[in-house]
């Protein structure tokens, strides 16, 4: 895919760049709102990736202008303020996500891929089919290989959320924030219990394992090797 | 003169006390000169009116006079009444202008032309000759007579004169006596000021344990020299408090970033192969994120301190986000051998609160309990002992969370320093995790004009969170609806 990374921190922008491209995503890097602002407008990009903190022109009123503008790209608004009422108000101006520094690329790859993916209409389906695993939302409803998986409701929420997002890579906090709704840290990888917990359930028994633990950044939900 | 001698303070004209004096006296006297002018103007008139009305009369009774008896008799009769009257002056013309008859010299220059009014005249008795004053009317007579008929009004003119210097004595002594009031009173203040000042100085140049004397009177300047106590007393624990904070911030985080350091040299130096360098690097990573978790609680603890999150607060229902929490930590716990158990009462308990900083001071209060609830090495019984308690309660006025444990506890002396902002309890220093969990919760209930509570569960460690509902809450329509699709997304 193709980000625009609206970033003043020329090194912080570079090693972004070039994690980007490793990962297999052509990115463009700006170091100024107004520069950002007019790349933003020209060119066709998948996801923007905006500091907060810009010269010129802040990020936020990037956001702003853009959306005014009826640009509805995804945007994910890094910054090194964290609170709650930050991440409200960058929300608000338009933001689809938010991330703060210091951030773990990892984190910030799997967001921006879940991002991108998120303008695609196909994710309001009513049923998610990873391999043999099929989820009905509207039933409620788990089958793997036919057979049906009896799910407590958060372990549902919690697979609905993988499946959705399957073949990207989501992580802890993204699963802290879209099946929980905790923008705080947990002080111990709670999370991991309860993947086992659904992983056993889901997995056990099946020769092929579809959730898997991608180290050092989160679970995959896949069939097959992609 | 303390006022000229102190110069840490204004000369006394300067000073509020007095100005205010001085304007009041200002005021007092404007307005009491023009009231007192006024009523001495209007008895001046009263008094000429009166007077006017008396010539009027007399001169009519001598013109009846004269015209019973003649005009030739008018002379006589005016001698007879220059005669017999008492302050009566008259002065007969004929038509030539020369003095038939009357007590006065002359007819007065200051009447010649006019009606009537006051006129100057010389009064002589004895030797001596003295300036009057008197009113006199003009009266025409028959065949070209003029008569002027007159009456001395020096007496009331000397009493209108008495009356407006005893006023103005008066205004005087007021002036004086409010001035110096003034005087007394800024000074009596600026002594007491010169105490407040003094102090402040010195602690101005250092002194934080300095504090206003007061003299015990209770009036305003004591009232305000209380508040400048505490106020003081405030910003020496803020002060106390910064200096905690750096200390333990330099502790805290210059620790880990040593370990930090010292674990990228060992990579450095004994790394052989590629796999090493990649170990080291990953155990690098690791240490940062602990050094940049314990920098977000220390960051988030200080602005809490600092207050002023409260346009993130919502409404929500406390008894969910508990439940949800406990759910969440469930499996953690039985990983770590512990059971979660939880009792709330029924229905949900709707609070005002900022749902983040409530989730994550709960979280901590377990995540807490699960890492130190354990059982006491020593302990004799170590199977059921380390269930985990957790009770949501309404309490009269506000809401009561409480997480119960049976672990070892923390000793009574450690407890209240345990929750001081920015400490760590040495136990907590060598176990994973920020150690700030508990500063983290004290921090929160704060914020929500609340407190922490921590207490013996013999065996174990009893925390109560606790803060206070204004009123029953309702639901409002509209966070249904935002809950109900946030489930549904």
């Amino acid at each position: 895919m193709r980000v625009l990374v609206i970033e003043d921190d020329r090194e912080a922008a570079h090693f972004l760049q070039k994690a980007l491209k490793e990962s297999g995503h052509a990115a463009v890097v700006t170091h100024d709102g107004e520069e950002g602002l007019e790349a933003a407008r020209e060119g066709k990009f998948d996801v923007l990736i905006v500091d907060r903190m810009l010269p010129k022109l802040d990020g936020l009123s990037v956001v702003r202008l853009l959306r005014d503008e009826g640009d509805r790209t995804p945007v994910l608004i890094l910054s090194a303020l964290g609170e709650v009422d930050d991440k409200v108000k960058g929300l608000r101006a338009g933001g689809d996500d938010y991330l703060t520094k210091p951030y773990a690329f990892s984190e910030l790859l799997a967001r921006i891929e879940a991002l991108s993916r998120r303008s695609d209409p196909q994710q309001e389906q009513t049923r998610y089919v990873v391999g043999d695993l099929v989820l009905d939302r509207l039933s409620h409803r788990v089958t793997r290989a036919g057979e049906p998986i009896t799910l407590q409701p958060r372990e549902f929420r919690l697979l609905e959320y993988l499946m959705r997002h399957a073949g990207q890579v989501v992580t802890r906090t993204m699963l802290l924030e879209h099946v929980w709704d905790y923008h705080f840290d947990p002080q111990t990888n709670v999370i991991d219990v309860h993947i086992s917990r659904l992983r056993a359930k889901i997995d056990k028994n099946f020769e092929e394992s579809l959730l898997h633990t991608i180290r050092g950044a989160g679970y995959m939900i896949r069939a097959g090797k992609s | 003169m303390l006022a000229r001698a102190n110069p840490l303070l204004p000369h006394f004209t300067r000073t509020t006390a007095f100005r205010l004096m001085a304007a009041y006296v200002a005021v007092f006297v404007t307005v009491a000169a023009v009231i007192a002018g006024v009523i001495l103007w209007q008895t001046n008139q009263l008094l000429i009116r009166q007077i006017f009305a008396t010539l009027r009369t007399e001169a009519e009774s001598v013109q009846d006079a004269v015209r019973q008896r003649g005009p030739a008799a008018a002379p006589d009769i005016i001698a007879e009444r220059s005669r017999l009257s008492e302050g009566g002056l008259y002065f007969l013309a004929d038509p030539q202008g020369h003095k038939l008859a009357g007590n006065l010299n002359r007819w007065p220059p200051e009447l010649r032309d006019q009606s009537g009014g006051l006129f100057r005249y010389a009064a002589t008795t004895g030797e001596q000759s003295r300036e009057r004053v008197a009113i006199g009317i003009p009266v025409a007579l028959e065949r070209g007579q003029r008569l002027l008929v007159a009456r001395d009004v020096e007496e009331q003119r000397q009493f209108i004169g008495r009356v407006r210097s005893l006023f103005l004595a008066g205004f005087g002594l007021l002036v004086l006596l409010g001035l110096g009031g003034g005087l007394a009173a800024s000074r009596l203040i600026l002594r007491r000021i010169a105490k407040i000042t003094t102090t402040a100085r010195s602690i101005m140049r250092g002194d934080l344990s300095r504090r206003i004397a007061t003299s015990g009177t209770g009036d305003e300047l004591d009232e305000l020299s209380r508040n400048l106590n505490a106020m003081l007393d405030r910003i020496e624990q803020l002060m106390a408090g910064l200096k905690e904070v750096s200390d333990n911030i330099a502790h805290d985080l210059k620790t880990p970033l040593n370990r930090l350091r010292n674990r990228a040299e060992a990579a450095l130096r004994e790394a052989r192969s590629a796999e090493d360098y990649q170990e080291g690097l990953e155990r690098t990573i690791d240490e940062a994120d602990e050094i940049i978790k314990t920098f977000n609680a220390l960051l988030l603890i200080a602005r809490l301190e600092a207050g002023a999150v409260d346009e993130s607060k919502e409404i929500f229902d406390l008894t969910a986000l508990v439940r949800d929490l406990v759910e969440l930590y469930e499996p953690h716990a039985e990983e770590n051998r512990r059971k979660l158990a939880f009792e709330a009462e029924q229905g949900e308990i709707l609070v005002r609160a900022n749902r983040q900083l409530i989730g994550q001071a709960v979280a901590n209060l377990l995540d807490n309990a699960i890492k130190y609830g354990g059982p006491a090495p020593d302990s004799p019984n170590g199977g059921s002992a380390s269930d985990i308690e957790v009770r949501l309660s309404r309490t009269e006025g506000g809401v009561e969370i409480v997480v119960a444990d049976h672990g070892p506890g923390i000793p009574a002396l450690d407890r209240e320093r345990a929750l001081k902002r920015f400490v760590r309890l040495e136990a907590s220093r060598t176990r994973p995790g920020t150690g700030l969990g508990l500063s983290l919760v004290a921090a929160v209930a704060r914020l929500h004009e609340g407190q922490v509570k921590l207490e013996d569960n013999k065996p174990g460690l009893r925390v109560v969170l606790s803060w206070p509902i204004p009123a029953m809450l309702e639901r409002p329509e509209t966070k249904v609806a935002v809950s109900q699709t946030r489930i549904a997304q």
